[in-house]
């Protein structure tokens, strides 16, 4: 089972957490086109290797929490931010 | 010795015919070869030949499995196009062709999508006829059940746009489920009760590997070069269109290349600066130990997650849901298991003392909708064949008869043209997420 780490509970069980997804920069919605937004809503990078990503401790501290992931190893490490 | 015949006119379209032995093109599968073969002890010719990789080709296919091999099928069979690549960073269906639970099925939610699959399944059901490979299509009947109203809601739309579009799926009671399927528990002790289920009768399960080996098998009879081992390291593209490729043996001139790489589509597609809304997921399976005949319809709960059938050879074999977080590592885990455990017991109790033989996971690109994203994109001659998650394996052989197609007529098919990439920057999206999978 993979585990990650959470900035203020520690390493733990990946069951405990809801994957969010990649970070990405949010569009101001008042000044972008619908085809602009689609693309924030939609594209993706979906790298092999490192990813800055967001995860929320669902069953733990219940906080949105940023990682940097590697998506072949699944290890992982603390980044500052929330998304 | 290797003969090389350069896929030129003298090859004859839509026959595989000819000499077997060292080299030659593979001869014609046949209860009589069966016969001779096995009485005289000769050797069963290679089913396909090794060629040295040319450095131009018409078409360069990235991916070996089931859609990439059946597009360079159709190109050579449907459209004269014999000059074809197809490239495989590993061997022949290492990837999701080799690595899904091998379920066929037409009923889908959209017009769109059972049309789609519809044809793919008419495809199926003489394809071991039209390649001389048995493929072991074995039609069982496929049971989605409902387990809550808005679950048994959808049922019954799924079974009104399925008769519409001329596909066989009903919806039934939990009476005639437990006639079908006699060690489901269809009481209403359990803790989410059958209230009935989308059955389709022309459903049913085939072997994945034969799928792809006889497409090879045809293909390669036709001249198509496949390359087993090469992997595709960059595409290039100059002034907005396709040149060719870069691959760890060397360099491809093409003037069209196909990404058919599934859970690895986005390295590829990014390598022609194209980008996708695809993620990649694991998506693992397990399997049992054979026990005697004893479940012959495929078994589907999207309310438990899980779905289940049982092999020819008397194996089940479990399905579910994707991993929930994105992943390029192929490797089964024990949450899996435990969650399959719990699910499948719930819906067949007496299954509790089987042994789980071995577990497994492919990756799976997911895309929006749960529909796959096919045909051209902003760099002419680049054409995309992906976004196929948890669905792609039933879809093959119309996978490639319509990517030929739009290929060879340089126009895209009808049948394909609402899963293009430019439908998720105009909100036409086509959500097949009910009926695609059994996700969470």
């Amino acid at each position: 089972m993979i585990q990650l780490p959470c900035p203020w509970c520690g390493l733990r069980n990946v069951v405990e957490f809801r994957y969010v997804g990649e970070s990405r920069p949010r569009p101001d919605p008042a000044t972008t086109t619908p085809e602009q937004w689609r693309e924030h809503l939609y594209i993706r990078a979906n790298p092999r290797g490192q990813v800055l990503e967001s995860w929320y401790h669902s069953a733990g501290c219940r906080r949105y929490l940023r990682l940097q992931r590697d998506t072949v190893s699944n290890q992982a490490r603390p980044v500052e931010g929330a998304e | 010795m290797v003969v090389d015949t350069g896929g030129g006119p003298n090859v004859m379209i839509g026959s595989i015919n000819g000499r077997g032995g060292r080299g030659g093109r593979p001869s014609r599968y046949s209860a009589f070869d069966l016969l001779r073969r096995g009485l005289l002890g000769s050797s069963w010719p290679r089913a396909w030949r090794v060629h040295d990789q040319r450095d131009s080709y018409d078409v360069v296919i990235v991916g070996g499995g089931v859609h990439g091999l059946a597009t360079a099928y159709y190109l050579a069979r449907n459209h004269g196009i014999h000059n074809v690549a197809v490239l495989d960073k590993g061997y022949l269906g290492s990837g999701g062709s080799g690595r899904n639970t091998a379920i066929l099925r037409s009923n889908y939610l959209t017009p769109e999508g059972v049309r789609f699959y519809d044809r793919s399944l008419e495809l199926y059901r003489h394809l071991a006829a039209d390649l001389n490979f048995n493929v072991m299509f074995s039609r069982r009947g496929h049971l989605t059940l409902a387990h809550n109203d808005s679950s048994l809601r959808t049922m019954r739309w799924r079974a009104e746009v399925n008769k519409l579009g001329g596909v066989d799926s009903e919806v039934i009671d939990p009476g005639e489920i437990a006639k079908l399927v006699p060690y489901l528990d269809t009481s209403a002790a359990t803790r989410y009760p059958i209230l009935g289920a989308l059955y389709h009768p022309p459903g049913g399960i085939i072997r994945h590997d034969a799928v792809v080996w006889g497409y090879a098998r045809a293909a390669d009879a036709l001249g198509v070069h496949l390359h087993q081992q090469t992997e595709v390291t960059g595409i290039d593209v100059d002034a907005g269109r396709v040149r060719g490729v870069r691959t760890s043996r060397g360099p491809i001139f093409a003037p069209v290349v196909v990404n058919c790489t599934a859970g690895w589509s986005s390295i590829v597609s990014d390598m022609a600066g194209v980008a996708t809304p695809v993620q990649t997921f694991p998506l693992q399976a397990a399997v049992t130990e054979p026990v005697r005949p004893f479940l012959h319809a495929v078994v589907v709960s999207g309310t438990l997650h899980v779905y289940v059938s049982q092999t020819d050879r008397g194996e089940l074999v479990f399905g579910a849901s994707v991993d929930p977080f994105t992943s390029y590592s192929m490797r089964g885990s024990l949450e899996f298991v435990e969650g399959l455990a719990t699910h499948i017991l719930e819906l067949m109790p007496a299954l509790s003392k089987m042994r789980l033989l071995r577990q497994w996971s492919g990756l799976c690109d997911m895309t929006p909708d749960y529909s796959p994203i096919m045909g051209t994109t902003p760099v002419e001659g680049f054409y995309l064949d992906v976004g196929w998650g948890t669905y792609g394996f039933k879809a093959g052989p119309v996978s490639g008869e319509a990517m030929a197609e739009a290929i060879a007529t340089q126009a895209t098919p009808e049948i394909i043209a609402s899963f293009g990439l430019g439908r998720f920057a105009r909100g036409e999206l086509v959500g097949e997420k009910g009926a695609a999978a059994v996700g969470h």
